[in-house]
């Protein structure tokens, strides 16, 4: 067609179908135990493959030697990763790997392997920057007004030093897939967040075309930002089974190199020093930062957090070299480091000048980029309200009784936007609809979010649709990273779907309109034909716009096509949204704490998430989304830290005995606020992955303050941290 | 060094292995036979040489709960049961909860709640859910905490699973307490 076809959202008071609180889709899989996970895939012939890895920190191979392995009863390949002379930087690094008949055969010839280290000086641990020498890489300094008058003419000044640890993503599939590598072609079930580009990631490192590696990937247990490339397992696995004849390889990691080396967030510690006016207005920002996102430092969090307009400011920081495994994206990289050093440090400033700091955060909200600060404030006063705020919050350390309550408040903002999405909308002479992308679902719901655009789209309900996703041969998709698959995903969806409709309006307007109908009432000029400007699909039906009584059904349409069928594609372009979809969330939150002083336990009362959002599709899966990511938060921020042990350069818990992830008790009572509101609809569809969970150790950092009436500098909020702020012991 | 080497100790009787033997698993009603080293676990028995793969196995280490089965209607981490010593015991897995196409009145009230995301620790959960309720069929939310407390959830849908564990206890015995 000449013109361009309308792919905007229907009007919030008109749609079916979006909008509606549908449960998910895959949801009896999931809770029968029949979802096939790729770590679930046993096909005929399966070899497991184990991986040795290093007990040091930091060492070099001396000599390895896989002979005896390689007689071993069962064994049928032996893969050398780390030759002798190669450099170990962590603690975990693969080695070598074995393929066996059983999983139990193959870890008896991994213990058979023998191998020599030299071992290397390390260092583990970034919290005490001192310590760190010449691991420790300054990263320069930025500058904005005049930091250092703004600092003398202040009429008050605050300052802290704050810390949040590296923590690991521990998603409960581990890292890994099963693959068969067989002449030049290669079959792969892996783990992934992003079912498009893994093979060609593969493709590269194997040297085979990337046209013929195929990849399959139902379910996913869970990747939190850590789950994108291949990983040197995937290729460690091909050439496993390229090895063993072509047998397929099962490797995933066992729990304790998962938690090693298979991703973490990295840490951020600040010196933060705040200057302003005794009303509470922030003039003047300090900080001297560092993190360790691993061997190449990384780790910079954006400084101060959301107020980027404070005039004055002084920045530095430093990145820390460790031995210890690499970091990788985590649910919205280094936002989570800022929020909670921003906040806590605004808090402090708050408690300096005498103030409510619900008070100095609406305050200072004046210095968030413009068009956000009603949004903040508006949120705000949200919060407030359903904490009860006026009720419980009293000035820090006036918490009255044995136990201690405190309130605390915590705020995020991240973008979104949508990936690079391809979809296939085919409809049959039957009325079958079919919806085809090569993206996966990451438990967020996407399935279900794309069957919704397209029934609204299509007029149909739900079960009218049928979803195909989760493998490369599907139209393409991207990576889910940056909360932007249901952008990517709402959008191709929606235009494969309006074009594959204008089609089927064409094939079925000269029964309704008449042969001629089309140029005799078409009023755009250009427009080859008329009819898809004349018709509408509503309710199962194909009629004469807002004519109910000129219709056929959704079926008699359908015949109206003939033998062949329509197949349209829609595609998003994150250069072009194009209206559908939008960027750009913000959130506050409140936690409302109770802390023992007498043992630092710290519980959690009630915790309150206002959430921006644009047009939500599912208001059931988006209060999901937010949920669950306060409830990781409350996680983080009560029991989650990847401790290190700078004698032995070992990580001391990997595992999740004493890494701790919260349990059913652990949380509270969590209440959430979608922003729903027109003025957000219009916006477009913006993706929640990220943006609740940022703010949640912000929030109770403060709150735990609040309730003990001293900073608790460090994360998480452990019964050792709190117990040292009392007692006024720094670490 | 001794001067007569040192000879094995007979092994006391009823000790089998290390090489794989016969065993036999009553699993949701149904004899199975595999031939499995006895140190196989339950958890691995089952995944990995029946393909019965809604145990999953994360943690390994009897923490996460995510292998959760009911062995004789108790309910246990089957990473931590070895696979010879769940011989002559009645095994339910999830696969055994409800036939193709039907869900248990749990099953349905994890999906009714939403209390599931990726799903992962889903089918422990269910399992850890009906065995609690087996033993608990008018729980308070107190007891929903402690019971439930053995199984971990990365996603966080700790508040989907208090509501349908509310909700399959009226489904499955009629009226839960508060």
């Amino acid at each position: 067609m000449a013109s361009t076809p309308d792919y905007s959202w229907p009007p919030m008071d008109q749609r079916k179908v979006i909008g509606q609180r549908f449960k998910r889709l895959d949801g009896p899989q999931k809770s029968s135990g029949r979802a096939k996970y790729s770590s679930d895939t046993n096909p005929k012939g399966l070899l497991f493959g184990i991986y040795l890895t290093s007990p040091h920190a930091h060492a070099r191979v001396t000599s390895i030697d896989t002979s005896a392995a390689e007689k071993m009863p069962g064994v049928k390949a032996v893969h050398v990763a780390a030759p002798a002379g190669t450099e170990l930087q962590w603690q975990g690094f693969e080695i070598a790997a074995v393929a066996a008949t059983t999983e139990e055969l193959a870890r008896d010839a991994v213990r058979a392997i023998k191998v020599e280290y030299e071992v290397l000086p390390h260092l583990v641990r970034e919290d005490d920057l001192s310590k760190a020498g010449s691991r420790a890489k300054a990263a320069g300094e930025k500058v904005t007004g005049d930091p250092d008058k703004a600092f003398q003419d202040a009429e008050a000044v605050s300052e802290g030093q704050y810390g949040i640890p590296v923590i690991t993503h521990c998603c409960l599939e581990p890292h890994g897939q099963v693959i068969q590598w067989q002449g030049d072609q290669v079959v792969a079930w892996p783990s992934t967040q992003d079912v498009t580009r893994w093979g060609p990631d593969l493709a590269t490192n194997l040297k085979v075309p990337a046209t013929n590696i195929k990849v399959s990937m139902d379910y996913i247990g869970g990747g939190f930002g850590s789950k994108f490339a291949p990983d040197a397992w995937g290729e460690v696995a091909a050439r496993l089974s390229q090895k063993a004849g072509g047998a397929p390889i099962k490797l995933y990691l066992d729990r304790a190199t998962e938690q090693l080396i298979a991703g973490n967030r990295p840490s951020a510690f600040a010196k933060i020093r705040v200057a302003g006016n005794k009303d509470g207005t922030v003039t003047a920002w300090h900080s001297e930062s560092w993190a360790t996102g691993g061997l190449t430092g990384g780790g910079s969090p954006p400084l101060p957090y959301v107020l980027s307009e404070i005039p004055n400011q002084r920045l530095t920081h430093t990145a820390v070299s460790v031995n210890a495994g690499p970091n990788r994206a985590w649910r919205a990289p280094n936002n989570q480091q800022a929020s909670y050093l921003t906040c806590s440090a605004l808090d402090d400033f708050a408690a300096k000048v005498g103030m409510d700091p619900a008070d100095v955060f609406a305050k200072n909200f004046a210095l968030a980029p413009k068009e956000r600060i009603e949004t903040y404030r508006y949120q705000l006063q949200k919060a407030l309200e359903l904490s009860e705020w006026k009720k419980f919050w009293k000035p820090r350390g006036q918490s009255a009784g044995p136990i201690k309550r405190g309130l605390g408040i915590g705020y995020s903002a991240w973008g979104g936007l949508g990936h690079q999405s391809q979809c296939r909308t085919t409809i049959n002479p039957d009325g079958s609809v079919l919806v085809e992308i090569g993206t996966q679902d990451l438990g967020t719901g996407t399935r279900t979010i794309i069957t919704q655009v397209a029934a609204e789209t299509l007029g149909l309900p739900m079960n009218a649709v049928k979803v195909v996703i989760g493998n490369n041969s599907l139209p393409p998709d991207s990576a889910s990273g940056g909360s932007t698959t249901v952008g990517g995903v709402s959008a191709s969806t929606r235009k494969a779907s309006v074009n594959a409709l204008a089609k089927l309006l064409e094939a079925a307007g000269p029964s309704l309109l008449g042969p001629q109908a089309n140029t005799a009432t078409r009023t755009e000029p250009g427009a080859d034909t008329g009819y898809a400007e004349l018709l509408e699909a509503v309710e199962g039906r194909i009629q004469v716009k807002g004519v109910p009584s000129q219709s056929l059904t959704w079926e008699a349409a359908c015949r109206k096509m003939g033998t062949g069928k329509i197949s349209e594609t829609g595609a998003n372009n994150p250069r072009q949204p194009g209206g559908l979809i939008a960027q750009g969330a913000a959130g506050v939150q409140i936690a409302d704490v109770s802390v023992d002083p007498e043992t630092g336990v710290v519980r959690v009362n009630r915790y309150v998430a206002v959430q921006d959002c644009g047009l939500v599709v599912n208001p059931r899966l988006a209060e999901s989304q937010v949920y669950g990511a306060v409830i990781m938060g409350i996680s983080t921020a009560l029991f989650e830290q990847r401790i290190m042990d700078q004698r032995t350069g070992r990580m001391l818990n990997p595992d999740m005995e004493f890494y701790k992830l919260a349990g059913i008790g652990d949380i509270g009572e969590i209440v959430v606020h979608m922003d729903i509101r027109p003025e957000n609809d219009k916006r477009g569809v913006i993706g929640l992955g990220e943006p609740p969970a940022v703010a949640i150790c912000a929030a109770i950092g403060n709150a735990v303050t609040n309730a003990v009436g001293v900073r608790v500098p460090n994360m998480p909020m452990t019964p050792r941290h709190v117990l040292n702020a009392l007692a006024g012991r720094i670490a | 060094m001794l001067e007569k080497p040192a000879e094995a100790a007979p092994a006391p009787a009823g000790v089998v292995g290390p090489a794989a033997v016969p065993v036999t698993l009553n699993i949701n009603g149904k004899p199975m036979n595999l031939t499995i080293e006895p140190r196989v676990t339950l958890l691995d028995a089952l995944r990995n040489h029946l393909d019965l793969t809604g145990a999953k196995r994360v943690c390994d280490r009897g923490t996460c709960g995510a292998c959760t089965v009911i062995l004789d209607g108790k309910t246990v981490y089957s990473c931590s049961v070895l696979a010879i010593d769940a011989q002559g015991k009645n095994i339910e897995t999830i696969e055994g909860l409800a036939p193709a196409g039907s869900l248990h009145p749990v099953s349905a009230a994890f999906w009714n709640n939403d209390a599931q995301q990726c799903g992962y620790c889903t089918p422990g959960f269910v399992m850890a859910c009906k065995g609690f309720l087996d033993e608990h069929p008018n729980p308070s939310m107190e007891e929903v905490e402690h019971g439930l407390g053995g199984n971990l959830c990365r996603c966080g849908t700790y508040m989907g699973v208090r509501r349908a564990v509310l909700e399959a206890a009226q489904q499955m015995k009629g009226g839960a307490r508060g």
